[in-house]
């Protein structure tokens, strides 16, 4: 019983970084039609901000982490902006020179960090309370699962919260609908899609930083090696679809980790099968619409 | 319900100038070299058979489609500018097929459309009650007419100098057809009208002006009852009987307007 109390909520972690990634992509296709290779990046980025304030100012304090999160995700958000308004913008439309420059990005910031901070990777620590762990029902759960866990959570209020109630949010909601018609009501759907890509690198910045605690280090392909299993996640949750990004995420995570320890070290194939299944039977994802 | 006939055409200086427009479609010509003026006043139909590009000229005035050619609003020209800031300048488009946002709550649709200071919602819930109770309903699970509804209105929210309306009676029971042709005449007494129309009644009922496309071009123009009364027009430019035109019957045999 214990072990499956622990692979619950390793998966739950692990499905909170997966959302704090996919969460981006998948408002991003929907709204803008970008399949955004470069996203993996921004979550390094963060990463690498959030070790940098914590090498710096201290690592085993609350305050410094909290400001690394903040820092973390403003990094994401302020590249994913610059990527949005410099490159992408030219490229509405014109999907394989979309995929060529995202996908040219995500090569080239890797090489860039490897060039800042080396190939290896360098290893985090944050408060003291992290290492610890907390009793659930037998089960030694790691403390830096539910402080993913919690943030993602955050992360998807706020998100909702932000699409339901305010007038950008009903403007991306509708645009992820019919794009052309939103242009068609006099709206400038492109402050939109700065706007979208702007909170996409956040919430990837912010679970840059909570990775780097989860795994314990940072390194130029930490959000390469995220960013695969992100794209599975919004595809089987739906394009465009925020809650089926949440369900998908913590879905692949869980069902990773269960294929993981009881099938062998089989996780990453199961989640491809998974991906392959929802391809076949619905196409649209759980809460999306077609692929 | 007044009639075109009670309106004599007006003659004032075109609100829209359309010169040589021609617009594709994946490579496809779908507009061809058209150019028309459509009056300040009254409601001018756009007539010509199925896919003869009708909507894409439409499209194309506002920019939805690629295209080249002059478009001249209240003067100015605008064939350069996006689309937003074409509409922003007092366009108000209803598309065909409604294209409201399905997933948003009619009171969202409309609140989204809100361009101006202070929008007209009371004009809106006088000409459209049954939206004002059905403000917390999601669009798309409205009936075909109350979209309708829902995208008329969201065009009427604003002060336009002129409505877009393609194909609005589209598909919708006779009853709510002659909903949708009152609340256009209403609307045409403030806001000149470009409209495509399938329907020859309700062509014949409101609109003073016509303008006829075949293979892309225009074809003739003129007033719109003499075009409607001309049974060798009618047929050469649309395909269909005088009686399916005076009678308003759906146009038979792909010959739709």
């Amino acid at each position: 019983m214990s072990t499956v109390i622990l692979l619950l909520f390793t998966g739950l972690g692990l499905g909170a970084l997966y959302f704090l990634v996919a969460a981006g992509l998948s408002l991003i296709y929907g709204l803008m039609g970008v399949l955004n290779f470069a996203h993996g990046a921004f979550l390094t980025l963060g990463a690498f901000t959030g070790w940098e304030i914590a090498r710096r100012a201290g690592s085993d304090n609350w305050g410094i982490f909290l400001l690394s999160l903040i820092i973390g995700a403003a990094a994401g958000a302020a590249f994913a902006a610059f990527t949005e308004f410099v490159l992408i913008r030219r490229l509405y439309q014109r999907h394989i020179e979309q995929v060529l420059i995202t996908l040219g990005l995500s090569l080239a910031t890797v090489a860039l960090f490897d060039g800042i901070w080396g190939t290896d990777p360098v290893y985090i620590q944050g408060p003291a309370w992290f290492k610890d762990t907390t009793d659930i029902l037998g089960a030694r759960i790691p403390n830096d699962r539910f402080v993913c866990i919690v943030a993602a959570v955050m992360v998807l209020l706020a998100l909702v919260y932000f699409l339901k109630k305010t007038r950008y949010g009903m403007i991306i909601r509708a645009g992820v609908e019919n794009r052309s018609m939103v242009t068609a009501l006099g709206i400038d759907v492109r402050k939109a899609f700065t706007l979208v890509f702007t909170i996409g690198g956040a919430a990837a910045g912010l679970g840059g930083v909570l990775a780097s605690h989860y795994f314990g280090y940072v390194s130029p392909m930490l959000g390469g090696s995220l960013l695969i299993f992100a794209f599975i996640v919004t595809v089987i949750g739906g394009l465009g679809s925020l809650t089926g990004a949440a369900i998908a995420a913590v879905a692949v995570a869980v069902l990773q980790q269960f294929a993981n320890f009881y099938l062998g070290g089989t996780g990453d194939f199961v989640v491809v099968l998974a991906l392959a299944l929802v391809l076949l039977f619905r196409p649209s994802g759980l809460l999306g619409r077609t692929a | 319900m007044s009639t075109a006939a009670e309106h004599r055409p007006a003659e004032a200086a075109p609100i829209l100038r359309v010169e040589g427009l021609s617009a594709r479609i994946a490579g496809q010509q779908v507009v061809e070299d058209v150019s028309f003026t459509v009056p300040a006043t009254g409601i001018t139909a756009l007539l010509g058979r199925n896919g003869v590009g009708k909507t894409s000229t439409i499209k194309a005035i506002i920019g939805l489609i690629d295209r080249t050619g002059v478009v001249e609003l209240a003067g100015e020209r605008i064939e350069k500018e996006a689309t937003f800031k074409i509409i922003q300048r007092g366009v108000g488009y209803v598309p065909e097929d409604r294209e409201v946002f399905s997933g948003l709550t009619v009171a969202e649709n409309l609140r989204l459309a809100e361009r101006d200071a202070s929008p007209r919602r009371q004009l809106v819930e006088e000409l459209f009650p049954d939206l004002l109770a059905r403000a917390g309903q999601m669009a798309g699970t409205l009936s075909g007419g109350q979209q309708q509804m829902v995208s008329l209105a969201r065009a009427l929210l604003n002060t336009n100098k002129i409505l877009l309306v393609d194909e609005p009676t589209k598909g919708l029971a006779p009853k709510i057809v002659g909903e949708v042709a009152d609340t256009l005449a209403e609307a045409a007494k403030t806001v000149p009208i470009l409209l495509v129309e399938q329907n020859l009644h309700v062509v014949r009922q409101l609109a003073e002006g016509a303008v006829v496309l075949s293979g892309g071009r225009v074809v003739h123009t003129g007033r719109a009852l003499d075009f409607l009364d001309d049974a060798g027009l009618i047929h050469r430019h649309l395909g269909v009987s005088t009686d399916a035109a005076s009678h308003g019957d759906p146009v038979e045999k792909g010959a739709a307007l």
